[in-house]
């Protein structure tokens, strides 16, 4: 048992030495699909070996930055923690997670495990990790070919959340799909949620998946919106109101880079221009208390946090500046438009829409968001790009929104360096972020002054 | 000339970019400097149908589609009179299934609208796929995505046309939609009308022509872009797999 957990633990070293070396890709989820091979039991194994809490973060949007987040709060105050900070978040990516943060021995010192989860394994991994704490951080819809109308995956996370019932369960109060879901959990419960309307104006048109009591089928009154669904409501017709939470962020005020808010009257500041991000913080915070966990330091591991996670960049070339940002429902590219709104200079726009498998095949989703506030978006043009492109162009034509197809980007944004608004915001789905962020680094590199902020 | 289009239930069937199909019909009526009203019936408004010239019924998922359905039920003779009166009607996915007499799940079935006679039996898997479908109404192959899990057995109804790639009504079935008087049912979401504009040019054609009485040719559109997502679909399942 041993000596194949220890040969497994080596393997997925192996691995990922290997892959990295060669450049094939991050090396995530191959070494564990190794390791799993060698010794089957290795995920519980290793997990039953954390010292405190194992802390699991669900749900449709956040999850990688409020996971990492937990991570670096518990680092900066000394604790060590096995994360999956990649993101890879099913299950050969957990393992890889597990095996490299490993001795060569198969031994794991770990205090903390702080591990996202994909909601379509979470229920075969679940009772493996047999987690203290669980984060929910919120159910939108999501790539619908792929996890199912948000009622699916609400069916599928409470099967998971069901198999280990002595897990604090943290969720979203402003969320009626995880309030309702919890309502059927077992678990102990805490709440966390927002109650001043700070960012009324981000969602403008309303997108909105819940507008009925999931248990009377009532309309749902809300009090305001957050954005989608979120915010603060009640059902006229049984009575459930949205909980009070016992973690909340309020004086939330934007600045041009960054954000000052009290987290259950603690001030910080973090560099974030988005309501989501707020969530995130706030989130995690929620959890690691839920935990039990030491939030000493956890304005200054906010203060210093790189919000970005690999899926959000920034670089300045030839005096243009370059936003890079991962898109991969309606509700999170209906919230990058609201970000284009608030900057009021020209911009270009470049949307790159693939349709690979972890895109999810369907793209009809690009109908659900409302296009038309690229109108008031000072868009000195738009491009559409990626294997999608048509349907990108549809998209802005039934908007009346002028744009350019490319099936070339490096080349797009190129031109657009040497005569472009010198602002140019770039929006891709998950297949093309990493090449398109190494195509700007390559840029970047080629340029004399070019760099990566 | 003008066309009202009573959106049923936005609110409940809205799932898979629906709107899309709105948005289409109202753009291509406006690019002919004709005009449209759009009219977003929710479940709680009483709906005159009388005053509609297109009425779409979009899809929702499983909550929302009994809810929709436990409204419509009461709308079912008004609904009915409008379809046989030549009534001009999109209904999509859930939609669709609305329209026959029942949707048979492992457990229970669930009663349609009964309106047009055909049946739905939950299948043991979801289908999901992009769909072409080659028409005979149609010059160009109808392209879409379906995700379902329902089997439709249309009976002797004229379904909208072959299955060139993808599910049909059913998964063996090669026929997929059914075509009633104006009454079109498909599972095709995508959305259905922006991707495949000749079915939206159909639907306002026989809308025109039901209200102001006389056969309606309406001007070509420069339909590139539609012409460019559709055939890159097409290829890409059909041709070039």
């Amino acid at each position: 048992m041993k000596a194949r957990r220890k040969a497994a633990v080596r393997c997925t070293k192996l691995v990922y030495k290997i892959i990295r070396n060669t450049g094939q890709g991050n090396g995530t989820s191959l070494p564990g699909c190794a390791a799993r091979l060698l010794a089957p039991e290795i995920l519980a194994d290793l997990s039953g070996m954390v010292r405190e809490k194992t802390i699991v973060t669900m749900g449709t949007n956040g999850k990688t930055t409020s996971n990492n987040l937990m991570c670096k709060a518990l680092e900066d105050a000394g604790k060590k923690v096995v994360c999956n900070r990649l993101g890879a978040n099913m299950p050969n990516g957990i393992i890889t997670a597990y095996a490299l943060a490993a001795a060569a021995d198969g031994s794991l010192d770990a205090d903390y495990a702080c591990l996202e989860v994909d909601e379509l394994a979470a229920a075969s991994v679940l009772p493996l990790l047999k987690p203290d704490c669980i984060l929910l951080t919120n159910i939108f819809r999501d790539q619908l070919d792929r996890y199912g109308e948000p009622d699916l995956i609400c069916q599928k996370l409470k099967a998971a959340i069901d198999s280990v019932p002595d897990a604090v369960l943290v969720i979203n109060g402003d969320d009626i799909f995880s309030c309702t879901l919890a309502g059927e959990c077992r678990n102990p419960r805490i709440v966390y949620g927002i109650n001043e309307a700070a960012f009324a104006q981000d969602d403008a048109a309303g997108t909105c998946d819940s507008l009925f009591c999931r248990s009377c089928g009532h309309r749902l009154t809300y009090l305001f919106h957050h954005y989608g669904h979120l915010g603060v409501y009640h059902c006229p017709g049984c009575g459930m109101s949205r909980p009070l939470p016992a973690y909340t962020a309020s004086d939330i005020c934007f600045d041009a880079d960054a954000c000052s808010f009290s987290l259950n009257g603690y001030r910080m500041t973090a560099r974030i221009r988005t309501a989501y991000s707020i969530y995130n913080t706030l989130s995690a915070y929620a959890a690691l208390c839920g935990a039990g966990a030491d939030t000493a330091h956890f304005a200054e591991a906010v203060r210093d946090f790189d919000y970005g996670n690999n899926r959000e960049a920034e670089f300045l070339i030839n005096d243009t500046l370059i936003r890079l940002y991962l898109i991969k429902n309606p509700i999170g590219l209906q919230l990058k438009f609201a970000l284009l709104q608030k900057d009021p200079a020209p911009k270009d726009i470049l949307l790159l829409i693939n349709d690979n498998a972890q895109d999810g095949m369907d793209v009809s989703w690009l109908w659900d968001v409302d296009f038309g506030s690229l109108h008031t978006a000072n868009t000195a043009s738009v491009i559409a790009a990626g294997l999608r492109r048509y349907d990108v162009e549809l998209r802005l034509k039934y908007e009346e929104i002028p744009c350019r197809v490319s099936n070339d980007p490096e080349a797009s944004v190129e031109a657009l360096l040497e005569s472009g608004s010198k602002n140019l915001y770039i929006l891709v789905n998950y297949s093309g972020l990493y090449r398109t962020k190494r195509m700007l680094q390559n840029l970047a590199n080629a340029r004399e002054g070019g760099t990566q902020a | 000339m003008k066309l009202t289009i009573g959106y049923l239930y936005p609110d409940l069937l809205n799932l898979y970019g629906d709107c899309g199909n709105i948005q289409c019909l109202k753009k291509r009526l406006e690019w002919r400097g004709m005009e449209a009203s759009i009219v977003p019936l929710s479940s709680e408004s009483r709906i005159d149908f009388t005053r509609l010239d297109i009425v779409m019924l979009g899809g929702g998922s499983d909550r929302e589609q009994e809810l929709a359905a436990r409204g419509l039920r009461s709308l079912r003779k008004e609904l009915g009179c409008y379809l046989e009166d030549n009534g001009v009607l999109l209904a999509i996915c859930g939609g669709y299934q609305l329209l026959g007499d029942y949707y048979k799940t492992g457990r229970k079935t669930i009663k349609c609208l009964e309106l047009l006679h055909f049946y739905t039996e939950c299948g043991s898997k979801r289908l999901v796929q992009n769909v072409v479908v080659q028409s005979p109404f149609f010059s160009s192959p109808v392209v879409g995505f379906v995700n379902h899990g329902g089997r439709t057995h249309i009976g002797d109804y004229t379904p909208l046309g072959e299955v060139l790639y993808g599910f049909g009504n059913t998964e063996t079935s090669h026929r997929e939609g059914l075509l009633y008087k104006n009454t079109l049912g498909t599972y095709l979401h995508g959305p259905l009308l922006p991707k495949n504009p000749e079915i939206c040019d159909f639907l306002i054609a026989r809308a025109l022509h039901r209200k102001y009485g006389k056969k309606v040719c309406l001007d070509p559109l420069p339909d590139g872009a539609e012409k460019r997502a559709n055939s890159y679909l097409v290829k890409n399942l059909v041709f070039y797999p």
